[in-house]
């Protein structure tokens, strides 16, 4: 125990530990308060269509040289989101379909593309880290630590000035929508900050862990909490922490660091599940 | 006071017409119940009158200034709604959005109506308690208490009873008459033409091309209502084919 402890306090003297340590909660914060809205409505797989397609827009930008890779990827991402995001209703029963075939073909475009095309002599190397995320949260550059930092903020002040919105049009949009609410105009919101935030978190966990990092924290919060708001704030506070924590096992366990904050949120959800069980449990007894 | 007036509606969607040559008028403190078949235009027609469809021709007009917002709507129950973590009073709360300007946060005056309608519709006990543990009758009860919210003018209920046992179907419909009798307008459609003769003031039977449209009494010797409540006494539903 002491040894793990000198390790990471060994880590913490590194340039690139407290970058991390404040990029990685803020992404992981993030997408867990979209997460509960994308949950809800029913866009659980939206974070790994998104992310292969973010990683399909990477392995161009590579290939092509192009010296600021967001130029592409955020685009393209957003273009995409906003398209699955916003057809609505209409087309429910093509809507996993659409994803299924959207992610796997830009997984294996953009497998092709970095294979065939790239440079670099290590490809699936490449790849492994692009998808899993290895150790890139902890090579971050000062521009995309600040990128990264900013983008998150305008992401939850989006979310909290339009928390009620965000509510209302999650739980029945057709009613929002007759009201007098712009249901569109908070969908495709809803739409474009989805894609900033998996394309940061795939600084994170890497694109195939993203859908992890959205639907666990929601998940894990709904178990145990009945009010929106409580669903809300505990899906942020589970997240955060099971990025630090991950972050710290990582480092202490020289584990991958994706998949490391992932099993920490499985644990967590297995944790909550039973919570959520043994309560309704009690609850019912006495009745 | 006339509120809504359809002239010559053709409803349906994607281009595709499934009802036409629709005309009626509402006035303040009717009690409209549009009744007829699976894809007679029920839902078009709703969708129309809240202006999240426009129809494919004919006008809507509103002589009363009224906004299309000052409908309270409650709809069918969704999926999404099955397991969704809200309590009654956050569902409530939402029905006050976007009626003024934008605001981030509930203003005192919203949350009071929103306590209002939750005393009227005998929510208060249950303002915490969450949406999806609730009976079908309750539910029912919060998303009408969210309609009001939104608007005191006019309800437009879609199949409020839908799924609903029979003590807890009497109960919602005493509920909407005694709304009714308060001066609102109710705009309902329903399955149950028993019901609907028993408590509307006026019928609209939707069909390809509109088979009635005019007071109940007026309907009750007509063929098609003779013909429609003729399973009086029993549910109603035997003769809905």
């Amino acid at each position: 125990m002491e040894a793990i402890i000198e390790r990471i306090i060994a880590y913490s003297r590194f340039d690139f530990f407290w970058p991390a340590m404040i990029v990685g909660p803020l992404i992981a914060l993030c997408s867990s308060l979209l997460g509960v809205t994308l949950v809800l409505r029913r866009f659980s797989f939206i974070g790994d269509g998104l992310s292969h397609v973010a990683f399909g827009a990477l392995t161009v930008a590579t290939v092509t040289g192009i010296a600021n890779e967001m130029l592409l990827i955020m685009p393209a991402t957003v273009v995409t989101a906003v398209l699955l995001l916003m057809r609505g209703k209409r087309r429910k029963i093509m809507g996993d379909a659409s994803l299924a075939m959207l992610s796997a073909g830009a997984l294996g475009l953009g497998y092709l593309i970095m294979s065939k095309f790239s440079k670099k002599a290590n490809v699936s190397g490449d790849v492994c880290t692009t998808l899993f995320g290895s150790q890139k949260i902890l090579t971050l550059k000062t521009p995309e630590v600040w990128t990264c930092v900013i983008a998150a903020a305008a992401v939850l002040l989006i979310f909290v000035v339009f928390y009620n919105k965000i509510f209302s049009v999650t739980f029945d949009s057709d009613f929002a929508a007759a009201t007098g609410t712009h249901a569109g105009v908070y969908s495709l919101i809803i739409a474009v900050i989805t894609a900033v935030v998996i394309v940061l978190a795939m600084y994170l966990v890497g694109s195939l862990l993203i859908s992890a990092l959205v639907v666990f924290p929601a998940l894990s919060a709904m178990r145990v909490f009945k009010s929106f708001k409580s669903v809300v704030v505990c899906s942020g506070v589970v997240s955060v922490c099971s990025a630090v924590l991950g972050i710290l096992a990582h480092i202490a366990f020289n584990t991958p660091i994706g998949s490391t904050i992932v099993v920490v949120q499985l644990v967590v959800f297995l944790v909550f599940t039973l919570v959520g069980f043994l309560r309704t449990k009690a609850v019912r007894k006495p009745a | 006071m006339t509120q809504i007036v359809c002239d010559n509606l053709t409803l349906g969607y994607d281009g595709r017409a499934v009802s036409e040559e629709v005309s009626f008028k509402v006035d303040k403190g009717d009690y409209l119940c549009i009744v007829g078949e699976n894809g007679a235009g029920k839902s078009t027609l709703i969708k129309a009158l809240l202006g999240l469809n426009p129809p494919l021709a004919g006008t809507i007009e509103r002589p009363g200034g009224l906004k299309a917002a000052a409908i309270g709507y409650l709809p069918q129950h969704t999926e999404v709604q099955k397991d969704f973590p809200a309590t009654v009073k956050e569902i409530v709360l939402s029905g006050c959005l976007g009626k003024e300007a934008f605001q981030p946060f509930y203003t005192r005056e919203q949350k009071q109506r929103a306590a209002f309608q939750m005393e009227r519709l005998g929510l208060t006990g249950m303002a915490k308690r969450c949406y999806r543990e609730l009976s079908g009758g309750q539910r029912q009860r919060v998303l009408l208490a969210r309609a009001l919210c939104a608007a005191e003018e006019i309800l437009l209920l879609d199949e409020p009873v839908a799924g609903l046992d029979p003590m807890v179907t009497k109960e919602m419909y005493d509920i909407i008459e005694s709304l009714n009798k308060e001066g609102i307008t109710i705009i309902m459609v329903s399955h149950d033409i028993a019901a609907a003769v028993r408590y509307a003031t006026h019928i609209l039977h939707l069909s390809k091309k509109p088979l009635f449209f005019g007071p109940k009494q007026d309907y009750m010797i007509t063929d098609i209502g003779r013909r429609f409540t003729s399973a009086e006494g029993g549910n109603g539903h035997g003769s809905d084919h």
